[in-house]
């Protein structure tokens, strides 16, 4: 395709039930955004000005998570004026940080947090974008990395299917040249079971990871809750691992279901 | 290191500054141990000073910790999370480029990388046989990796016996350490007040030569000798065997690779700290403009999902079979691929395994009762 000439393709960018971090990532690219920009035509994008929610858009990026009366009619009418829909971050894919209520009485934390909770209005549940509509591509991380985004964002202006690396943090790690901290240390890094795409961040400052990209392919959550319970974790603090960032991802919610059970005993 | 046809040297401690300074007077930039992240890493060093001393790696599987040295040496430490590997064969990089011209014609073109003469101190005999046979894999005669080619030829590797072999360690029983054999440009070995110190190539002779040692003297190589055997001594792990590929491929069934396929967290930690793995992945990486791309590799794992992807569908899915490959493949048909095992000894698969899956306890289960 002759980037010149052709017919730009139209990109929106939604925010949903979400801190706008993933937004970020993709603002804070600099001057690789600016080479977007050249490629694409940015119809909506609130976090940096163009507002045209309704339009018909080739690419939709979806950001945060359905958790209002409100998000569960927008993602349909998302849907509808998308040729493809891409989620976005740990909150469009899993739920986010906010879905730690969905193991909890949310309506109880409401009345006890706000004054007026009658003014709250948001569902017992916070839910993946995928649990509503048919998702093209799923984009994991809390945030995603500009990187990341601009690779999808290339592929699909190539016409290729985005390439997922559903691999282990540890992969990164070691490419990096990152002394295991679980090894070196002992820490209850997430690593292992966490998926790949940012680089390793974490063990690169000489702490544990702490899983904000989701579960990898073949996640051996049994395996390693066992190894935190031999570096000394108390069966709490392992529910705590798996119950974090991407707490209802199904693999890391079955883990902390697994390790609660220890807590019963 | 004392078979060599070479007289060896006596290097005082004190002059271990006057090695580097030689090194670095070659032209070569000097990478030796430093502590850092709770383990050895090779870093840059610029004089004897930065050079930890009096350190020790504490190892067992899924456990380094660094520890102190009662005698204070400077190389007490058996070995870090990698020392050769990455150097050679690096772990990410670009091999060549394309890029559309103004008549919107293809260009390719190589991307040779920048390679410095680089001399890396304090290198293992496990390390120096893990290099002959990455070399025997990326040098292979008519198909010779050029990036792998352009910084192994500038690397001067000085060698230093292992006087305190971890837990982990088992090069004895693969015939690869503790004492240097070959492989070297110098070899070292630490004695309580310096080093006997023998050359093992024209460049490390040359080396030698600047310094004008004094030669070493009988009891100082008896000494070096005597250190060697008791290190082989200590080593508390071993292999089975030395060829165990046809107890292994005959046991592809064995229940042992469900047990160990219940722990490993197919992370691929064992296959990047390991000194012989050589897989990796390329990829295209188009720029933004759409008008150039990089054709890119990095280090890849058989525990990995893509490694196993043939068109439509995946010859590995589980980590059971993973985790075979990995071990069928270093310990019984690399025996068919390059003559010998792929492992070495150095034991850093065990204590690298988050969960301390001990390669050595496998091969054992897996080959009992098999003949040798």
């Amino acid at each position: 395709m002759d980037a010149q000439t052709a017919v730009k393709p139209r990109v929106a960018v939604h925010k949903f039930s979400s801190c706008d971090g993933c937004q970020l990532a993709l603002l804070n690219l600099g001057e690789d955004l600016l080479a977007l920009a050249a490629r694409v035509e940015l119809v909506h994008f609130a976090e940096a000005g163009p507002l045209d929610p309704d339009t018909e858009v080739d690419i939709a990026f979806v950001e945060g998570s359905v958790s209002t009366p409100e998000d569960l009619e927008r993602i349909q009418q998302v849907r509808r004026h998308s040729r493809m829909l891409i989620a976005i971050g740990a909150c469009a894919t899993s739920g986010g940080i906010q879905a730690l209520r969905n193991g909890a009485d949310g309506a109880e934390w409401v009345a006890r947090i706000y004054s007026h909770p009658e003014a709250i209005s948001s569902l017992a549940h916070s839910t993946p974008i995928a649990s509503h509509v048919k998702v093209d591509f799923e984009l994991w991380g809390c945030p995603v990395s500009g990187p990341q985004m601009l690779a999808v964002v290339n592929a699909l202006l190539l016409g290729v299917t985005p390439r997922a690396n559903a691999d282990k943090v540890c992969t990164e790690c070691k490419r990096q040249g990152y002394p295991c901290v679980m090894v070196s240390r002992g820490v209850a890094c997430m690593g292992p079971v966490t998926r790949a795409g940012c680089g390793a961040l974490c063990p690169g400052l000489g702490r544990d990871c702490y899983g904000c990209y989701g579960p990898a392919e073949n996640a051996n959550t049994d395996a390693l809750a066992t190894q935190f319970d031999h570096l000394g974790l108390e069966p709490q603090a392992i529910v705590h691992r798996f119950q974090s960032i991407n707490s209802q991802a199904p693999v890391f919610l079955a883990a902390a279901d697994k390790a609660r059970m220890g807590c019963d005993e | 290191m004392l078979t060599q046809p070479d007289p060896a040297g006596f290097l005082p401690h004190a002059r271990l500054r006057s090695l580097i300074a030689a090194l670095r007077d070659r032209g070569y930039r000097c990478l030796g141990p430093a502590a850092e992240n709770g383990a050895i890493v090779m870093r840059e060093l610029d004089a004897e000073e930065d050079l930890p001393r009096g350190l020790q790696a504490e190892q067992g599987p899924g456990h380094y910790r660094l520890t102190q040295d009662p005698y204070h040496r400077y190389f007490a430490w058996a070995n870090g999370p990698q020392a050769i590997k990455p150097l050679a064969f690096a772990p990410q990089e670009s091999v060549w480029q394309v890029r559309r011209d103004a008549a919107g014609a293809l260009q390719f073109e190589a991307t040779p990388p920048a390679v410095q003469a680089l001399a890396i101190i304090g290198v293992r005999a496990c390390d120096l046989a893990a290099l002959a046979l990455q070399d025997a894999h990326f040098l292979r005669a008519g198909r010779v990796d050029a990036h792998y080619a352009a910084r192994r030829e500038r690397l001067f590797l000085v060698a230093v016996q292992c006087a305190e072999p971890a837990a982990t360690c088992f090069c004895a029983s693969t015939g690869d350490g503790p004492t240097p054999a070959a492989g070297y440009d110098l070899a070292l070995a630490e004695l309580s007040d310096g080093f006997v110190a023998a050359a093992g190539s024209d460049a490390g002779r040359a080396v030698l030569a600047a310094l004008d040692l004094a030669p070493a003297t009988t009891q100082q190589i008896e000494a070096v000798r005597q250190q060697g055997v008791a290190a082989a001594a200590a080593q508390t792990r071993r292999l089975p065997g030395r060829n165990l590929r046809d107890a292994l491929m005959g046991r592809l069934e064995h229940p042992r690779w469900d047990a160990v396929a219940a722990r490993c967290l197919a992370c691929g930690n064992c296959t990047a700290v390991c000194p012989t793995c050589f897989c990796h992945a390329e990829m295209d990486v188009p720029a933004l403009d759409g008008e150039s791309s990089r054709h890119q590799r990095m280090w890849d794992s058989c525990f990995g999902e893509s490694h196993g992807h043939l068109h439509g569908f995946n010859v590995r899915p589980d980590i059971r079979s993973r985790y075979r490959q990995w071990l069928t493949h270093k310990l019984a048909t690399w025996h068919d691929q390059f003559g010998r095992s792929g492992c070495t000894g150095c034991g850093r698969c065990i204590a690298w395994c988050p969960v301390g899956i001990d390669l050595t306890e496998e091969a054992a289960a897996i080959t009992e009762g098999a003949q040798p």
